[in-house]
């Protein structure tokens, strides 16, 4: 295959770039082709995320980001006829495709944050202690506690703990995504997927969800899916560029930004196409 | 006037942008009121319909002295009214009160001219309607949920489920008889349940299915997906998700069909025909000796009601009262459910908003 050219090259960059490679990677992505029906959605994708830090995938529409951020926690298989043709994808060293990996479990342990913020129509509340509900754990002290600290994990709590029994719906838009965000730590997950996770939303509001993914990464690891050049830039420690259903290229954000090795990737970023 | 503008208009018209008498216009106004004229006469159809039945069911319905409603009507069983003359004067009395007026006078008999179901009330009848309503519904309800919930869920396109919708819509296109004789050759006969409230619930419950399973489905499609993904991605099971997060936001939407459900159960006659309806009952539904009998029992129900006493007796002013006055009281009652369902359905939906 022609393109496993540049990927190749990726993958012997790709590992070396975390400073730090303490922890082992969340993440690994070994040569994945993905299918929608007989659309050809991934080619040949190897990707390493690291532990303990924030990756951005960017590129235009189109390009399979989502598409891959949605195969970390088999989102996927909701989707009549989509499949993995090739390759695999370990999550902390598991296959989660294989014959014995639960989506229900893979799940709890790796949350998603999505594009358009979806606060179910019940109390702040209950919006929180959902993911733990359907575990059973239903105990009402346990369940306090793990509010108060996930909407404080979210930079939340200030504004709603006077009214945790009115609706989430009732928040503003940026309010409901960072609802959404308490919710999705609430079950203590070890990594956290957002998908586009602000592009609903006024920079105001964007700002703040940005400064809490920073927080963030101090206690999982984050994927998220941007369109938003600037955001990738400001948040995250590591980029991947996609273009057309495959990985273009992954490295230190500043790396990305100031001194791409593909021409692709620099033409996108500085605005020639896409 | 300025004349010195290059650009102003041709003066001498006086209005460029009038009507023109063309025949686009007036096919145009004649269109108009072609449709107009059709849309307003189904409003008169209906004013006709519930005018003449809300008039003259009102006169058996209700009294001009206290308590201004014909309690007798809505708490007694039908019976045979008797019309006579005695002593110069002319009396309508029902079967009871004409044998109380010969025992009090102690004759032997009277010739009377005697009209079939013309006196009492229709109580039997409006027990065995809501009783058919309630159980048929529920049972539809179940199954056609359940159904809803697979098809629009779990299933995955495929030609089985192709199959499955075309029989949906084939079955909700059977007439009604059909559904009938289909429950008296199944339930009576096969299963020997005998003419009862189980064989007219179960016979009236395959009526509706294809309503409530069709609207049902659109209900639950209508639950954004978000909902679904976002309780998924925190681990739940498929059904946890609908049981928390799709089916409690579909509930409206379901109630919605319900109603047009119940309409057409309280409202079908042949599908009892052979299944669940008698002419007349001794008993109350509720007079059974064991509990079982109770499923096993026949009975009296509005529509097969209006019909006995419509077509099945001859036809004078004396049987117009009961008539009516059942007409009345059915359009009554299903206006009553609807509105139940109504008022509910307003009041889930004003708490499920997203």
């Amino acid at each position: 295959m022609s393109t496993s050219q540049p990927l190749s090259q990726e993958e012997e960059t790709a590992p070396a770039q975390p400073a730090a490679p303490a922890s082992p990677n969340a993440v690994d992505v070994e040569n994945l082709d993905f299918y929608y029906g007989d659309y050809h959605a991934l080619h040949g994708v190897n990707l390493q995320i690291p532990a303990h830090k924030v990756t951005a995938f960017i590129g235009p529409s189109g390009c399979g980001k989502s598409t891959l951020l949605r195969c970390f926690n088999r989102m996927n298989d909701l989707v009549p006829e989509s499949h993995i043709k090739h390759g695999s994808i370990k999550v902390h060293g598991t296959d989660i495709n294989g014959p014995n990996v639960d989506p229900i479990e893979l799940r709890k342990r790796v949350g998603m944050v999505f594009q358009k913020s979806n606060p179910f129509p019940k109390s702040i509340y209950e919006n929180v202690v959902y993911g733990l509900r359907i575990q059973g754990r239903n105990k009402r002290a346990e369940l306090d506690e793990i509010v108060e600290r996930s909407l404080r994990a979210a930079a939340l709590w200030d504004e709603v703990k006077d009214r945790l029994h009115e609706s989430g719906v009732g928040l503003s838009g940026g309010q409901q995504q960072r609802l959404c965000i308490a919710r999705a730590i609430a079950v203590e997950p070890e990594i956290i997927l957002m998908d586009e996770p602000c592009s609903a939303l006024d920079p105001i509001a964007t700002s703040k969800v940005e400064e809490l993914i920073f927080d963030l990464k101090k206690s999982y690891t984050i994927i998220i899916v941007t369109h938003n050049m600037q955001q990738a830039g400001r948040c995250s420690d590591l980029t991947a560029f996609f273009y057309l259903g495959r990985l273009i290229e992954i490295d230190r954000t500043e790396k990305i930004f100031t001194n791409p090795t593909q021409k692709q990737t620099e033409d996108y970023i500085t605005g020639r196409f896409g | 006037m300025p004349t010195d503008t290059l650009t102003s208009p041709a003066p001498d018209l006086e209005n460029p942008f009038q009507y023109r008498r063309d025949a686009a216009h007036y096919g145009e106004k004649a269109t108009l009121w072609l449709i107009r004229t059709g849309t307003y006469l189904v409003l008169l159809a209906a004013a006709c319909i519930f005018l003449q039945i809300g008039i003259k069911g009102s006169e058996t319905v209700f009294t001009t002295h206290w308590p201004f409603v014909n309690t007798a009507f809505f708490t007694e069983k039908p019976s045979t009214l008797y019309v006579f003359e005695w002593e110069g004067k002319k009396h309508e009395l029902s079967d009871s009160e004409f044998r109380a007026f010969k025992a009090e006078r102690h004759v032997e008999d009277i010739p009377a001219e005697s009209y079939a179901h013309s006196a009492g009330g229709i109580l039997p009848c409006i027990v065995g309607t809501v009783l058919l309503v309630a159980g048929s519904m529920t049972i539809a309800l179940i199954l056609g949920v359940a159904s809803a919930i697979y098809l629009s869920e779990y299933a995955r396109p495929s030609w089985r489920m192709r199959l499955i919708r075309l029989a949906i819509v084939n079955l909700a296109g059977v007439p009604s008889i059909v559904f009938g004789l289909f429950g008296a050759a199944l339930f009576v006969v096969y299963f020997k349940w005998n003419i009862s409230l189980l064989a007219g619930w179960f016979t009236l419950a395959l009526m509706v299915l294809p309503v409530v399973i069709t609207s049902s489905e659109e209900a639950l499609k209508a639950v954004p997906q978000g909902f679904r993904e976002a309780s998924l991605a925190l681990g739940a099971t498929k059904w946890q998700t609908i049981r928390t997060n799709v089916l409690p936001y579909a509930v409206p939407g379901i109630l919605t069909s319900s109603i047009l459900g119940i309409a057409r159960v309280a409202g079908e006659t042949a599908p009892i025909l052979f299944t669940a309806a008698y002419v007349v009952r001794d008993k109350y539904p509720w007079e059974v000796d064991r509990w079982v009998d109770f499923f096993f029992q026949p009975v009296q129900a509005l529509p097969y009601h209006i019909y006995v006493v419509s077509s099945k007796i001859p036809q004078n002013a004396y049987t117009e009262r009961m008539q009516y006055g059942t007409a009345f009281v059915f359009l009554a009652i299903v206006l009553l459910i609807s509105l139940g369902s109504v008022l509910l359905r307003i009041r889930l939906r004003n708490k499920l908003k997203w």
